[in-house]
């Protein structure tokens, strides 16, 4: 698992007040929302801010949320293509 | 018309780091326990299993805990009308997410930033689809309950009732929480909502 995996995990943990959650319970593949880790709408709105925060990447277009947000791999993949911190 | 008599069924009062239900202390923290960790402690020693909890704003964690703990986790009356007040409003959490606005606006502190989310969450949590109300006055005042709640009853909105101060400014709580049914223990009027409020015998 990449550096980025885990802080990904660790900073999801801490921004979503995932308590009682550890980064070994959060598989690389699993999907963030519905049936995974079961995040909501106003999660994924945390996860647009911590892009931006801590990446310094804009969603232009929400759309592209569904995508990116689908799993930490996923999220870790867009990551390393758009950071620009 | 027929006034409907009304009565007061249970109540829990969160407080001084101390949570008493009909009139019982059921926990007690050190006084010197960080509110936010109060909160928390109040949940693990109730053995409640509700993850969305430590989703909410303090506001919201309370009104829910004092739910569970006056209603033991089941409310039975899916048309339990929840009518709830106090003086803070959502200050606590407006300021946080007015904080946030400095930097990066924060969604989670923003869909909390109206004190009656807190009927909302407690509304989800028990599948509740019923009147709610709720009321922002300087203190607690057992009037405008109970002015509010008699119409309900008596325009048969409700049969049951569920109420609350639930307040909240710069990490001082103060919570009441009691219920309302047509048939029950103590008459509700405002002299044994002030007693319940503020019981002289602690």
């Amino acid at each position: 698992m990449s550096d980025l995996h885990t802080e990904l995990k660790r900073s999801i943990i801490e921004q979503l007040n995932l308590e009682d959650m550890e980064v070994s319970d959060i598989e690389n593949d699993e999907h963030l929302f519905g049936d995974g880790l079961g995040l909501d709408s106003i999660d994924a709105l945390e996860l647009i801010v911590l892009l931006e925060k801590d990446y310094g990447i804009k969603l232009t277009d929400p759309n592209q949320g569904k995508e990116i947000f689908n799993s930490i791999n996923t999220m870790a993949d867009f990551i390393e293509k758009n950071r620009t911190r | 018309m027929m006034m409907k008599k009304l009565f007061i069924n249970n109540s829990v009062i969160i407080r001084d780091s101390k949570v008493s239900r009909n009139g019982d202390v059921i926990y007690q923290a050190d006084s010197d326990l960080e509110f936010p960790k109060f909160l928390k402690r109040v949940y693990k020693a109730q053995n409640l299993k509700y993850p969305k909890f430590f989703k909410m704003d303090s506001l919201s964690k309370l009104g829910y805990l004092a739910t569970e703990i006056l209603t033991n986790g089941n409310v039975e009356d899916k048309e339990t009308a929840l009518i709830f007040a106090n003086s803070a409003s959502s200050l606590e959490t407006d300021e946080a997410y007015s904080k946030s606005m400095e930097e990066f606006p924060s969604p989670s502190l923003f869909v909390y930033t109206l004190p009656n989310i807190m009927l909302g969450e407690i509304s989800i949590r028990h599948q509740l689809r019923s009147e709610n109300l709720f009321f922002v006055s300087e203190e607690f005042e057992p009037s405008v309950f109970i002015d509010y709640i008699s119409v309900l009853f008596q325009q048969e909105k409700a049969e049951n009732a569920l109420c609350g101060w639930v307040n909240l400014h710069n990490n001082d709580y103060d919570v009441f929480l009691w219920e309302i049914a047509l048939s029950g223990g103590t008459d509700f009027n405002e002299e044994e909502l002030k007693k319940l409020y503020l019981p002289t015998h602690e």
